[in-house]
């Protein structure tokens, strides 16, 4: 588990988490990259369709029911891990979208280009913000979607500002 | 070069009370109201405090948090004043001191007078609660809940301890406040303390405890005697310190002191830090920098694996900053303050590999190492203590109730040893329940099954492992004294 020395988590390590295809194809759907058993239950508290469980308890794995969630984004703001990314792929053969917590500033603005960014912060290249969701509901966790090429779907998971 | 005093941060808003001016040996200085006369200092780019008694090195904070005696000064006169938990004051006169510190005079008349007072009186109260932290407001909540008159002081000038530096969302789950944040925690914790039956009393240093259950309690300048039918020590911890060259440097400090300094005063610690340690505060804290604009070059572990979570992690590492294990610091270099620091690798008897070694440009080394109970006041008391190094230390021995081996005298939170905020605020539920019951109030059962429940709950999985391992040696020692 190299995760465990802090490093990202390995495609390996990550499958589980994946929707599967056709799920993806069919509109924005929560990617919950939390593997280790941590006590903690906030998402499933949250996620209005009730689409998270934990069976077996607070210090289990949360499980996400990909039928059942529809998108809405509210975990990924309310993860206290901000561990939960948005990915959609319905934007066309070619593009993706990934939605992420973002709690730093300056808080980049639709239509700004911002470098993506992998799970260990190595570059990908300069990618799009289309959507900046921020306010109180959010509390303090705003959430900023980039659109990517989809081979970035499930590799981009963070942002670095450019100059403006 | 960005300013030390932060103006915009993504979670919190610093307001600064007016500025007014002190002196530093001498030397007219600006600070704002409100802020400690370290953190004025910090701003106004003083690192060196005054110098070593003996081999006249540097000396400036290390922990912020009032534990240390590093940062100690006379302030005003008065020798040996923590200047890190001091609340600056319009025209204060803040001086290196000479070797030791001196009383002004030698005439042991004029040393109980001056400059303070001996208050000859000795208060009254059901329960008294030391320490305003998680451990402590929570106590307080349930003990004036259930109708005991209680005293809650801190020695700080704000209630809250260590939650109000605590930006990020908490874990656990609701019935812990899991996703609220710790610094917006302690209002809903004053809220529920009935204040017809609290005092909470701010700037007030316990600085002994007798098996009469009699405090001493120093406020400012004012030393009086406090005596309560109970007591609940919710003292906290103090940050470890690490063996290495120069690692006495100002510029190495505690991970709870850059906390201080960034999300209590708005002060950046330093420009590029070396966090050592990857448990959860050492991972929480980069994170915090990273959000105050701070760059953390990176972070080592001497162990091979992380100690907090991988979520923590991730965040970090998202953002760039590299995670070594099996790393150690050999040296911090610099004359009067921190300017760069060697690592190195370490085998697995946790000795540094020869040629490993790198050297990094920084300013700031940030420690993380763990975290020590501050349990002194209960030795003194009489309380037995034992060595429990899951637990962080020497801890008072205390039963399932949190009672140590003086009858009437409790321990929760940290003090009891180390844990998390979330199982600090359930310990100090606990023990308040347990002192108010111990008084006579009604009845609790109920709510102390529940409380031990959600304890039991938190302690599962694999990150409960220490503190299970710890109490449950906890378990033997308190049989070993009958508890
Ligand atoms: S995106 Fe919405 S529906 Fe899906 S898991 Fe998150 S909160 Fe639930
Ligand atoms: S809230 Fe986030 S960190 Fe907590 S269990 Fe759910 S996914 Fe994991
Ligand atoms: S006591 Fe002030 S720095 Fe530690």
């Amino acid at each position: 588990m190299a995760y465990k020395k802090g490093d990202a988590l390995t495609a390996r390590e990550l499958a589980a988490q994946i929707p599967p295809k056709e799920r993806l194809r069919r509109g924005p759907v929560a990617m919950v990259e939390c593997v280790e058993e941590i006590p903690c239950n906030p998402c499933v508290e949250i996620c209005p369709q009730g689409a998270i469980s934990m069976p077996g308890g607070l210090n289990k794995l949360p499980r996400l029911d990909w039928e059942k969630c529809n998108g809405c984004g509210v975990c990924v703001s309310g993860c206290p891990g901000l561990a939960i990314f948005m990915v959609d792929l319905t934007e066309g053969r070619d593009r993706a979208k990934v939605a992420l917590p973002y709690e730093f500033i300056p808080l980049p603005e639709k239509g700004d280009k911002v470098m993506a960014l992998d799970r260990e912060g190595n570059e990908l290249g300069p990618v799009d913000v289309i959507r900046v969701q921020k306010g109180k509901r959010l509390d303090r966790t705003p959430i900023v979607t980039i659109a990517v090429p989809r081979k970035w779907a499930l590799a981009a998971r963070s942002i670095r500002r450019l100059g403006r | 070069m960005a300013e030390i005093r932060l103006t915009e941060h993504p979670i919190l808003q610093f307001k600064r009370g007016r500025k007014i001016s002190f002196t530093f040996n001498g030397k007219k200085l600006d600070g704002h109201e409100g802020e400690t006369v370290a953190a004025a200092l910090h701003a106004a780019g003083v690192t060196t405090y005054r110098r070593s008694p003996q081999l006249h090195r540097p000396r400036g904070f290390f922990c912020a948090i009032g534990k240390c005696s590093s940062c100690l000064m006379t302030v005003d006169g008065v020798p040996n004043v923590r200047i890190c938990i001091t609340p600056l004051r319009e025209g204060m006169k803040v001086c290196s001191p000479k070797g030791k510190g001196q009383l002004p005079e030698d005439d042991p008349a004029t040393i109980w007078t001056w400059p303070g007072q001996y208050v000859d009186k000795i208060l009254e109260t059901e329960v008294a609660i030391i320490g305003a932290g998680p451990a402590g407001l929570s106590a307080a909540v349930e003990t004036t809940r259930m109708g005991a008159e209680t005293v809650v002081f801190d020695e700080n000038d704000g209630i809250g301890g260590q939650l109000i530096k605590q930006t990020h969302m908490f874990f656990g789950s609701k019935e812990q406040h899991a996703k609220v944040r710790g610094i917006d925690i302690v209002p809903l914790l004053l809220e529920q303390i009935d204040d017809s039956r609290a005092q909470i009393m701010l700037e007030a240093t316990a600085i002994g405890l007798y098996a009469d259950k009699t405090l001493g309690v120093v406020r400012r300048q004012e030393l009086f005697g406090l005596r309560a039918q109970k007591i609940i020590m919710a003292s906290g911890a103090s940050e470890n310190m690490l063996a290495f060259e120069h690692c006495d440097l100002p510029g190495v400090y505690g991970a709870g002191a850059v906390q201080t300094l960034m999300n209590v005063y708005g002060l950046i610690p330093g420009r590029r830090v070396l966090m050592v340690g990857a448990g959860n505060i050492g991972l929480i804290v980069s994170y915090q920098l990273l959000q105050a604009g701070v760059e953390v070059v990176e972070v080592i572990e001497a162990a091979p694996y992380i100690g907090g979570y991988h979520v923590h992690a991730a965040k970090i590492r998202r953002a760039g900053v590299p995670i070594h294990t099996c790393h150690t610091i050999t040296k911090a270099s610099g004359q009067e303050k921190v300017e760069g620091a060697v690592v190195a690798q370490v085998d697995s008897h946790w000795q540094p590999i020869p040629n490993t070694q790198r050297e990094l440009a920084v300013d700031v080394i940030c420690l993380a190492v763990g975290l020590s109970p501050t349990a002194e006041l209960l030795f003194q008391a009489g309380c037995q203590s034992c060595y429990i190094p899951e637990l962080g230390g020497h801890v008072a021995v205390h039963d399932e109730n949190l009672e140590t081996t003086v009858k009437g005298i409790y321990v929760a939170g940290d003090a009891s040893g180390i844990e998390e905020a979330s199982t600090a605020m359930l310990e100090g539920r606990l023990a308040g329940l347990c002192a108010a019951e111990s008084l006579g109030k009604k009845a609790i059962s109920e709510r102390k099954e529940e409380i031990l429940s959600q304890l039991k709950e938190l302690r599962t999985g694999p990150f409960g492992e220490k503190a299970r391992k710890g109490k449950e040696m906890m378990r033997q020692e308190a049989c070993r004294y009958g508890l």
